[in-house]
Formats: C-alpha cells, sequence, structure tokens
C-alpha cells in the first residue's frame, strides 16, 4: 500500500468506529450471524439424503459438503453487508464528514475492508463451531484450513470491494437491493446443493462459467484435505478483486467528486 | 330522538380522555355548539384539539364525560353519530395509488349513496372543490393543498349535517388557504351546516367562526364569540411617543387619566388600556391638542385573540408548545 | 344487504387496484418463486435417483413451491396494504362510513383473493410450460385452484392480523424473513420421509406450511390423494378459524370507534 501513514491511520480509525458499530448494535449482529446459520441449518439438515443419490462421490458427507458453501457465501454476504453500512454512513452525511476529515480517502475505504474481514472471522468462527457440534467430518491440516480461511476472506474483500462500488456511488441505502441481488444471483448459480456433474443440463452449463464455482469447489476440496482447483479459485477471486477494486475506487472519486 | 335533544348540534359536558401510557389529553370540557354555527377551536401543539375531534367523531372511546353530537350520544350511538357528521382529520387520509374520482367511488359507496347518483355526486364534489383537471390523476402526485380539498370533498359525500375540520388550513400556502376559508362559509351559509374547525391560527378563527373555544392542556381556557373574548380582556388600548422625550412625564399623566391601567413604555413613549366610556381615541387627541403636547406617534391596538390567550394562560399561543404542555398536564392529572 | 354486498365490493376492488398499480408488490410474487424453482429444480434433479423418490422430474415435484411461495407474497402484501391503511387513516375513514368492521375485512380480503388468483394461474401455466406432469389430470385442475385460493386465503388471514397488531407498513416489511423460514423448514425440497435428519424430520412435520405444500404436490405427484388433499384443507382451514377470528378481535379494538 502507497498510502503511507496517512492511509493506515485513517483506516484504523474508520475500521474501528464500524466494527465498534457492529457488534453493539444486534439489529446488524443477528442478521449476519443468523443468515448463514439459517442456510446451514436447512440445506445441511433437509436434504442430508441426496448424497444417496447416484454419482454423488464427496468423502466427507453432506454437512461438510454444504459446509463449504455456507462459509463462502457467509463471506460474500459479510460484503455484501459493508456495502449497506457505506451507503447508510454516506446517507446519515457521516461519510461525508469522514471526508471532510481524512487526510487519505482511500484509507477509508481501507478501514471498512478492514472492519468487514474482521466480521467475516467472527461470523466464520461462529460457523465452524457450529458445523463441528453438528459433527462435521474435516479432513484439512493445519495449513488447508488456514488457505481455506484466506480463501474465504479474499472472497469478501471482492465482494466487499462490489458493494462499496455500487454504494458510493448512489450513497442511498436504497441501492441495497441492487448490492445484495446480483451475488444472491450468482452465489446460486453454482453447485450448492449437488457436485457440478449432478447439475441438469443449463445450470450447469451456467455454473462451468461461473468465477464463483472454482471458488466453492475448493472450499469442499479444502474440507476433505485435498488441494484440488485451488490454484483456479484464487485466480478467480483475484480477477475479481482487481474488477471491483477498480470500481470502488472510481467509486470513491465519484463520492469525492459530488461532494 | 326527540326534537328537544337536537337543539345543539355539539354539546359536551366533562370530557375526558386519558390516555393510558400518556398524558391527560383532554381534561373535562364543556362546550355547546349551535345548529348551523362555525365554531373555531383553538389552541397550540399538543392542546387536545384532535383528540377531542377523535372522540366527538366516535374514532375514540372517552375515557370520562358525555357528549351528543347531532342530538345522539357519541358513546352509545356511535352509528347514528357517524350517519350525520363528515370529518377531515389532520392528515388527510388518502390513498396514494387512487385517484380522487376512484376515492370518490370507494367513498360514496360506503356511504350508501345510491348507484346510479354515486358518479354524478362525486363528479360535482370535485367540481366544487376544484379538482376536475386533476381528477383521474392519482393522489400521490397531489400537492398538500389539493389533497385537503380532495379530503373535505370526501367528507362531504352523504351530506353531512355537522362537518368536523382538523386545521384544515395547516401548511397551506395563503391562495388555498383562503379558498378553503370561503367554501367552508358557503357551507355554512347556504347549506346550514354546522362546522367544528380545529385551528392554531387566530387569524383563522377569527375570520372564520361565530363563536371561539380556547383549549390549553386539555382544559377550555375561554369560550365565546371572538368581539366577546376581546372586550372581556379589555379596551383597546392607546400608546403614544412624545416627539420631545423630555415630555414623557406629561405624556403618562395625560394618558392615565384614560384607563386605570396605563404606564411609561421605553425611553419616550407611554401606553393606557381604555376604560369603557371614555370617549376612544378621539379624546385622547383633544386631550394631548389641549395640553400641546407633540406627539411622534400614537396607536390605538384592537386586543386580539393572543391577548386572550395570554391573559387566560399568561402565554403567547403562537409557540406555546407541546413540551410545557405535557408535563404540566400530567402533574395536574397526578395532584387531582 | 344488497347495499352491504356492494360495499364489499367497492373495499375489494379498491384493494386489487392499489395492488395492481405498485409494481414493486407484485413483481416478487411472479420472480421469486421462479428463481427459487429454477435453481431448486435444477440443483436438486439429482435427488430424483434417491431410491423412494416419488417422481423422476424434480420440477414436478418442486412446482408445489411457488405456490406457497405466493402465498407468503399474498400474506405480506395483504399485511402491508392494511397496516400502510391504518398509518395513513385511510382505515379510519372506512371506519366514519356505516361499512361494519366484519365487511371491511371481508372487501380487503376479495381483494387480496383477486390477486392470488392471478398468481395462482400464472404458477398452473408455469407447470405446464416447463413440462412438468399433472397426474390429477383435467379435473385435477379446478381442484388446485380451490386448494390454492383456500391457502392464499388463509394466509391473507395471517397477514391482516399481523398488520393490525404490528400497526406499520415497515414492520410488516421486516417479518418477510420469519416466513422464509417457515418455507425452509418444511418439507418444501425434500419429501418428508426421506429426510435424514431427525430434527429436521421433527420441525418439518410440525410445520404447517409442509402439509400444505404436500396437498399441492399431490395432485402434481400422485393425483388425487385423498389424504393429503384433507390434511391441507384441514390445515388451511385451522388458519383461517384461528387467525380470521384474531384478525376480527383485533380490527374491532383497532377500530375503537363507539
Ligand atoms: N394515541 C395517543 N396516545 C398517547 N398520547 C396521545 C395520543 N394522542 C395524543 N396524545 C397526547 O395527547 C395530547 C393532546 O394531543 P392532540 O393530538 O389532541 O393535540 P392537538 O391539540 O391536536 O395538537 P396539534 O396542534 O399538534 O395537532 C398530546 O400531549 C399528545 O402527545
Ligand atoms: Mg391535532
Amino acid at each position: 500500500m502507497s498510502g503511507g501513514a496517512g492511509f493506515w491511520g485513517v483506516a484504523r480509525a474508520v475500521a474501528w468506529r464500524s466494527t465498534h458499530n457492529f457488534v453493539t448494535n444486534p439489529a446488524l449482529v443477528l442478521p449476519a450471524m443468523i443468515f448463514p446459520l439459517f442456510f446451514f441449518g436447512a440445506f445441511a439438515g433437509g436434504l442430508s439424503n441426496i448424497d444417496s443419490s447416484p454419482g454423488f462421490d464427496y468423502p466427507n458427507g453432506y454437512t461438510a459438503f454444504e459446509f463449504g458453501f455456507v462459509l463462502m457465501q457467509a463471506s460474500a454476504f459479510g460484503g455484501v453487508f459493508t456495502g449497506f453500512g457505506i451507503a447508510r454512513d454516506f446517507e446519515s452525511g457521516f461519510g461525508r464528514r469522514l471526508m471532510l476529515a481524512a487526510p487519505n480517502r482511500l484509507g477509508i475505504l481501507g478501514g471498512y475492508v478492514i472492519s468487514s474481514l474482521i466480521r467475516a472471522l467472527m461470523v466464520m468462527t461462529l460457523l465452524f463451531a457450529i458445523g463441528l457440534l453438528a459433527g462435521m467430518d474435516v479432513s484439512s491440516n493445519l495449513p488447508e484450513l488456514v488457505t481455506l480461511i484466506g480463501l474465504a476472506l479474499f472472497l469478501n474483500f471482492a465482494i466487499g470491494m462490489w458493494a462499496a462500488g455500487i454504494a458510493l456511488r448512489f450513497r442511498s441505502i436504497q441501492a441495497g437491493p441492487l448490492m445484495q441481488t446480483p451475488v444472491f444471483l450468482i452465489l446460486f448459480l453454482t453447485p450448492v446443493y449437488v457436485p457440478r456433474e449432478l447439475l441438469s443440463s443449463w445450470v450447469q452449463d451456467v455454473a462451468r462459467f461461473n468465477p464463483v464455482t472454482p471458488v466453492i469447489e475448493a472450499s469442499r476440496s479444502l474440507i476433505a484435505g485435498s488441494h484440488d482447483g485451488l490454484l483456479l479459485a484464487f485466480a478467480c477471486v483475484g480477477a475479481l478483486v482487481l474488477l471491483f477494486g477498480i470500481s470502488a475506487v472510481t467509486g470513491m472519486r465519484d463520492a469525492e467528486a459530488s461532494g | 330522538m326527540s326534537e328537544s335533544a337536537s337543539e345543539w348540534a355539539i354539546e359536551v359536558e366533562g370530557l375526558t380522555q386519558k390516555f393510558r401510557k400518556g398524558p391527560l389529553a383532554v381534561d373535562g370540557i364543556d362546550l355547546h355548539v349551535e345548529r348551523g354555527e362555525i365554531y373555531g377551536f383553538l389552541g397550540p401543539n399538543g392542546a387536545g384539539k384532535s383528540t377531542t375531534v377523535l372522540m366527538l367523531t366516535t374514532l375514540l372511546p372517552p375515557t370520562g364525560g358525555v357528549a351528543r353530537v347531532g342530538g345522539f350520544d357519541i358513546a352509545r350511538e356511535g352509528g347514528r353519530v357517524r350517519s350525520v357528521i363528515g370529518a377531515a382529520l389532520q392528515e388527510a387520509a388518502l390513498d396514494a395509488h387512487l385517484t380522487a374520482r376512484e376515492h370518490m367511488r370507494l367513498q360514496t359507496a360506503l356511504q350508501g349513496v345510491p348507484k346510479p347518483e354515486r358518479r354524478a355526486r362525486g363528479d360535482e364534489l370535485i367540481e366544487r372543490v376544484g379538482l376536475a383537471e386533476a381528477a383521474d390523476r392519482k393522489v400521490g402526485g397531489y400537492s398538500g393543498g389539493m389533497k385537503r380539498r380532495l379530503d373535505l370533498a370526501l367528507a362531504l359525500v352523504h351530506g353531512p349535517e355537522i362537518l368536523f375540520l382538523d386545521e384544515p388550513t395547516t401548511g397551506l400556502d395563503p391562495q388555498s388557504r383562503s379558498s378553503l376559508w370561503e367554501e367552508v362559509e358557503r357551507l355554512a351559509d347556504d347549506e346550514g351546516m354546522t362546522v367544528f374547525l380545529t385551528t392554531q391560527y387566530l387569524e383563522e378563527a377569527d375570520r372564520l367562526a361565530d363563536r371561539v373555544g380556547i383549549i390549553d392542556r386539555g382544559k377550555i381556557v375561554a369560550e365565546g364569540t371572538p368581539a366577546m373574548l376581546k372586550a372581556e380582556v379589555g379596551e383597546p388600548s392607546v400608546s403614544a411617543r412624545a416627539a420631545d422625550p423630555s415630555d414623557r412625564g406629561r405624556l403618562v399623566e395625560v394618558l392615565g387619566r384614560f384607563g386605570s391601567a396605563s404606564g411609561p413604555e421605553d425611553e419616550d413613549a407611554a401606553w393606557v388600556r381604555l376604560d369603557p366610556g371614555c370617549g376612544g381615541l378621539v379624546e385622547v387627541v383633544r386631550a394631548l391638542d389641549a395640553e400641546g403636547l407633540q406627539v411622534a406617534d400614537l396607536q390605538l391596538h384592537e386586543p386580539t385573540l393572543d391577548d386572550v390567550f395570554l391573559e387566560k394562560t399568561g402565554r403567547k399561543l403562537e409557540g406555546a408548545g407541546e413540551e410545557q404542555g405535557d408535563e404540566s398536564g400530567e402533574f395536574e392529572a397526578v395532584s387531582a | 344487504m344488497t347495499g352491504q354486498l356492494d360495499s364489499i365490493y367497492e373495499v375489494a376492488r379498491r384493494s386489487f387496484l392499489r395492488s395492481m398499480r405498485q409494481p414493486a408488490a407484485f413483481v416478487p410474487a411472479i420472480v421469486f418463486p421462479l428463481f427459487l424453482l429454477a435453481v431448486n429444480s435444477a440443483g436438486l434433479d439429482a435427488a430424483t435417483g434417491i431410491p423412494g423418490f416419488p417422481t423422476d422430474s424434480y420440477v414436478t415435484f418442486a412446482l408445489a413451491i411457488p405456490f406457497i411461495q405466493g402465498g407468503t407474497f399474498t400474506l405480506l402484501n395483504s399485511g402491508t396494504d392494511l397496516a400502510t391503511d391504518i398509518e395513513t387513516g385511510f382505515l379510519n375513514r372506512m371506519a366514519m362510513t356505516p361499512l361494519g368492521g366484519p365487511a371491511l375485512l371481508a372487501g380487503m380480503l376479495g381483494g387480496s383473493m383477486a390477486i392470488a388468483l392471478i398468481q395462482t394461474a400464472f404458477y398452473i401455466a408455469i407447470g405446464f410450460t416447463v413440462g412438468a406432469d399433472f397426474a390429477a389430470g383435467a379435473a385435477g385442475v379446478p381442484m388446485l385452484f380451490l386448494l390454492s385460493l383456500v391457502i392464499c386465503f388463509a394466509f391473507s388471514c395471517v397477514g391482516v392480523f399481523t398488520a393490525l397488531r404490528v400497526g406499520t407498513g415497515e414492520a410488516m416489511q421486516s417479518m418477510f424473513p420469519v416466513f422464509f423460514v417457515f418455507l425452509f423448514f418444511s418439507s418444501m425440497a425434500m419429501p418428508r420421509d426421506l429426510i435424514e435428519q431427525d430434527w429436521f424430520r421433527t420441525v418439518a412435520t410440525i410445520n404447517p406450511l409442509s402439509y400444505l405444500i404436500e396437498g399441492i404436490r399431490s395432485l402434481y405427484v400422485v393425483g388425487f390423494d385423498w389424504e393429503a388433499l384433507g390434511l391441507a384443507f384441514g390445515v388451511s382451514a385451522i388458519l383461517i378459524a384461528v387467525f380470521l377470528s384474531l384478525a376480527a378481535a383485533s380490527l374491532r379494538t383497532t377500530l375503537v370507534r363507539t
């Protein structure tokens, strides 16, 4: 990062504020925590029998299979919630105050990202705890586990950039559906319930070209202790980070330009 | 109902509303409204005007006291009360997604206007409140004044005998305000409708009302015709400014002859509240002349309803806020 | 009495018009169920290979879901509309007329039934378009309409009651996730006897939505399964009886006119 002390100083202040805001506000904490658990429960609980259908060959059981999806989904949605926070701040005029006060404006963005990562870590911790309690079978060693968490945080960063780009342009919480719906769509057009080979034809085609599919698949591999498709997954998220990062930074310029 | 019971359009005795988790909003008020009269119910924010209207229109059961509207008891004969009244409440209760004509269609049906007459009745009322041009536009796009006028028209659908208007002109520009005043006057004069109208504006009560009731913190502090109320506060007062400040002592002395309440005002001025039968401004001028006093400025002040309010409550009406009203209301309720 | 009927018709007409003029209210009722149907039937097609799965076309199995999801939108919309009427005072305006509370309720529910009828026709058409089986045959179509409308009516009663309780449109909207949870923890995606996890099967068995889904589904998958249909109508009737009387009682306190 080339912003120097200005960047980190601002980032730390903004991160502290929005993290503090998050943990002290039940209306923000509860949905962020409960939604992933809800999906985990509904999928892993309700559909587990589907692993007895022919061709379903994931070795670690259905709970672990769905955990691989829900973990990534939770971190992606954490990124969307970050966008909500930015939009709310700008709507209330707080964002404008930050812009006036901060010597380094990219630091503001950095601060939001850092708090988003902290939140994602909190949610993931909860998910792991519940997953293990539910008797999930994890075969990964420590480096694989760290890689898994790293991948999830990287995705959180990418989606956070996406949502920030929208939030900074619209600066209104009304843009919420615009941040949320595409993320929802792209996540559910991956192999959510079954391995890709078992999808029916058209979704299989969509899933093949969906950049999030390799991420979900790598997540499942890591839980099963394998490294299949890891590079592709990081490359896909890297590309998203680049794309949405540009959008967020130009969004910041847009917010600056409009005062 | 016997005819004698309907001598008054509205009779209220000891009407009270104590909200369960709120203040004693209306504290045992008494009032009477004659048939065909425009009654102005004047008071600051939070005084209890809307609460009174809600009770009289049967939308809120009173917690104490009795009231008859159109000769019917508001607590026991709600249905009959509703059949003789029309109301436009403080918030214009309209559906943003319907047009004025659709509102009319629904309202005429619900009020039991015979089917063949509904359309004509609706169009006539829309025309009368000046919304003919906008009749097929959705109400969501209306201005505040247009909404108010539609609300009024809807209240008139079934030709009510008694009309309740809760702050009908709040938020309107002067032009819309005076056209609404004209319509209200027309209803009272031409159709003999009784109008019970709440307002925060002195000017409105003064101009429109045959009689005024002033409410503050849930209590009626004064009632009568505007002229009577003002007379009660006193005769007009005169203030004068001496051309030469050193003359002020003599000025005070001369003015003092015309009333018991008088005194110096600022460095070169003095005032007096004229006693009844003292001859008025003309005599004051003559006396000043006779003394050879040079006067730079001479003014006659007619008392206003604001003076009435000031006299009765010790506060100015404008800006007599809800905050103070609330607390003392609560306090009185406890100590009573 | 004819006057009363006429008024009910006008109230119903108004709530129908109002809904049709708010695309934001009914477009999601069309789009969301279709999206879920597409994703689920493509993603879970493999489930038809599970031994004992009742049909070999998952989309046929999943078609019951849009009907129920549409029902939850009916619930949400009728609730939001009523809550808005309370907030704006429009309910007070109607209460000032000779119309009685029950007639008012009937009118509002009637309006949402008109919307429900359109939704139902749409979902049925979707079923035929995607080439799902319809085991009950031609005679099953009126039955499907009837059941779907009865279910929507039950949902509407829940919505009206909730609105009278929460009182604002915003609070009503924020109830949405609650109904979503009910939907997901039901036999929506898997027949109840094929759910492996005991806790989930228990939840789905308790969840009344399971029976509504299974009733609709039986017409698509089995034909006339009188047990499933009886349960679906029965559960709807209970919901209607409970929530309609609760709603009527709440309306009486909301319209505390004398
Ligand atoms: N539903 C309610 N519950 C509790 N308190 C209420 C309720 N409605 C009104 N009040 C209180 O009763 C008092 C009188 O209110 P009301 O609305 O009658 O005043 P108002 O004279 O109409 O004022 P405004 O000019 O602001 O319309 C206020 O203190 C108000 O806060
Ligand atoms: Mg008021």
